[in-house]
């Protein structure tokens, strides 16, 4: 069993992608943890409101900027962290990542308040496919570029559409390059003149079901927005370069239940296409059985019949055989993962006692993790 | 039917799907932007996304993408096909149609509140009786409900407002529309679900109408039992069954606390350890949606 340690060695980001409520957050700090124990400068990046994860590292909250957790904390609570170790966190804000990208690619200010003050901009930024997931890679590549960093751990935006994260630099590139936005970047006036008449049919019609005229935010957006295309361009380039990095590794988190691990498997696939890099797969909270616990429950009940009476001994019996049923589905959706993921040795971490919130309990699971 | 990612919704919406069909109620489970889970749930792979399909009997299923809604929307608002045409197929459109605020949340829940029509505006379609929406975590599934009324209020005029402000009577017609929230007896997903039912009441002005506890360890043992079996801990599934009785009284006081936070007592639906079967959380739903919360 290879433990996730052995799995990053040479890594410098790691991706952490999964369904939504599989754990993908305890375990990237977990993770980040784990790593900086072992002598690293770590930064890990949630886009989860984890409120009582923040508070238990010492944090108030989680800010849009990478905040150190105090080496004292850490260290009263049975970390033995290694003199060159450091933590960081933050909590990822898509809308304040956008706006501050388009303030320092914006050539002048009056672009910058033009595009920040529009109408329109606040739900464009969002709505372009992906542009949460692609501000995540871009802030990435910032704290990657600048923050000095050994290792970054990412738990990714709770998408169901994993495609969304692995196109975020390509919709992006595109949307700068699209015709519509390269129509609109010349002044409004030769843009209404130029606009073929489809488009301003599509404006009409638009007006009239909507009651919003948004012929001029777009144009005035566009136009602006026009002076950012080469430096959106070449981050986005630089962002997919990033991606596909060979310091760059995706681990894919699921928990043993049929939904989270369709989309597990969905998501492996999409690696597969997009050729990105797959470090590994995660099981969490798997019921796992030692080899002393599989005896046939009505076995159970007789050895204890004697000590519990019948009637305690068949209950205790009745709940064994259900944890056995658990196991064996469990063990049998580890198999299908295997087999799907073309990933024979997964880190199998099995069901703890109580949440996962303090740092002991992070602790506990990055054992589990580097045990694999 | 919302809550925090993984509690279950899909799975609790199609047994709730199941048990209005079992009394004879014809019932559609929508699925909003995702992949055919419900479908899968009932072993219907084959099942087409943006389709209505019986996947049980009286229990329709469709999964719905805001683009087919879109297109949808056009050509039942359009008068000629041509017009429809330019928009459907206008990169321009589809990009301010994406920029539009709430416009994509608001052509779902157009869609769904079109499903529950008596009077359906897609051509040749039967009324249901119950349409239940596997709707997305939390925050966003409230962004849904109240897409209509945000987008009514920031356009003023024209047809969407007017549409907007109709869907939206519906929506939040507690004669109507129920909202249930289904979370797992953990802290996270109780505090959510608190926070859930503030935000709806804000939002909306709606309660929450039932809160559904999913995927319960079965609370075997009285504190008598747990002495007895103390003693006898060294054997291996003695050991086991104090480990699961530690959480069975983890998630009762997590169940307590849900019931503080929302003012009602959740139904509570068991674990099944072979993988959930519909049918029986079905039958463990049916007898607890009749009780008073």
């Amino acid at each position: 069993m290879t433990g996730v340690a052995e799995r990053l060695q040479g890594k410098r980001i790691c991706i952490v992608a999964g369904s939504g409520g599989v754990g993908k957050t305890t375990a990237s700090a977990a993770l980040a943890l784990g790593l900086a124990a072992s002598g690293k400068r770590v930064a890990v990046v949630t886009i989860d409101p984890a409120r009582r994860l923040a508070e238990s590292l010492g944090l108030e909250e989680l800010g849009n900027e990478p905040r150190q957790v105090e080496r004292a904390l850490l260290e009263a609570h049975g970390v033995k962290l290694h003199e060159d170790g450091e933590l960081w966190a933050m909590m990822l804000d898509p809308k304040a990542t956008f706006d501050d990208l388009v303030t320092r690619l914006a050539p002048d200010d009056t672009t910058r308040e033009d595009v920040l003050d529009n109408r329109i901009y606040a739900q464009l930024s969002s709505a372009i496919a992906g542009s949460q997931e692609f501000t995540a890679v871009a802030k990435l590549y910032d704290l990657d570029r600048d923050g000095g960093f050994d290792a970054i751990v990412l738990d990714t935006p709770p998408s169901r559409n994993a495609l969304d994260f692995l196109d975020a630099p390509d919709r992006i590139s595109d949307f700068f390059d699209s015709k519509a936005l390269k129509l609109f970047a010349v002044p409004t006036s030769i843009a209404t003149r130029v606009m073929s008449r489809g488009t301003s049919v599509v404006f009409a019609i638009l007006k009239r079901l909507t009651g919003v005229d948004l012929l001029d935010d777009v144009s005035v957006l566009f136009r602006s927005l026009g002076g950012l295309i080469d430096g959106f361009r070449e981050r986005a380039a630089a962002v997919k370069a990033l991606l596909s990095d060979p310091a760059t590794t995706f681990l894919i988190v699921t928990s043993p239940e049929r939904e989270p691990i369709a989309e597990a498997i969905f998501f492996r696939g999409k690696l597969r296409e997009a050729r990105m890099p797959f470090g590994g797969l995660i099981v969490n909270r798997a019921a796992i059985l030692d080899e002393r616990e599989h005896d046939d429950p009505a076995a159970v009940r007789a050895q204890l019949r004697e000590q519990l009476g019948d009637p305690l001994a068949a209950k205790v019996a009745a709940a064994y055989e259900d944890l056995q049923l658990l196991a064996a589905r469990d063990a049998e959706s580890i198999e299908r993962l295997k087999a799907e993921l073309d990933e024979p040795d997964p880190i199998v971490v099995p069901r703890l006692d109580g949440e996962v919130q303090d740092i002991e309990g992070l602790l506990a699971l990055y054992r589990h993790l580097s045990a694999g | 039917m919302t809550g925090k990612g993984g509690v279950g919704k899909t799975t609790v919406s199609a047994a709730l799907g199941l048990v209005a069909a079992r009394a004879g109620k014809r019932t559609i489970v929508a699925e909003v932007a995702r992949r055919g889970d419900v479908a899968s749930a009932f072993d219907r792979e084959d099942a087409e996304p943006f389709h209505e399909t019986e996947i049980a009997p009286g229990l329709f299923h469709i999964s719905i993408d805001p683009q087919d809604a879109l297109d949808e929307y056009l050509r039942d608002q359009l008068p000629s096909g041509p017009v429809a045409q330019i928009l459907i197929r206008s990169r321009v459109f589809a990009l301010i149609a994406a920029a539009t605020p709430g416009m994509r949340e608001l052509l779902t829940v157009g869609k769904l509140w079109e499903l529950a029509l008596l009077d359906r505006r897609t051509p040749g379609a039967d009324a249901y009786d119950l349409v239940v929406v596997d709707a997305p975590a939390t925050g966003h599934g409230i962004a849904l409900l109240s897409a209509p009324r945000t987008f009514a209020a920031a356009a003023g005029a024209g047809p969407v407002a007017r549409q907007g402000t109709i869907i939206d009577a519906t929506l939040a017609d507690p004669e109507q529309t129920a909202v249930v929230a289904v979370a797992k007896a953990e802290e996270l997903a109780v505090t959510e679900t608190g926070a859930l039912r503030e935000a709806l009441q804000a939002s909306m002005g709606l309660a929450l109408e039932r809160v559904v506890a999913n995927a319960l360890d079965a609370d075997r043992f009285s504190a008598r039992q747990v002495k007895l079996l103390k003693e006898h801990a060294e054997h291996p599934a003695v050991a086991r069954a104090l480990r699961g009785h530690e959480s069975a009284l983890r998630q009762r006081s997590q169940l307590t606390r849900l019931r503080k936070l929302t003012g009602q007592v959740p139904a509570r639906l068991s674990l099944h350890p072979g993988g959930p079967d519909l049918q029986r959380l079905a039958d463990e739903l049916e007898p607890q949606l009749d009780a008073a919360p």
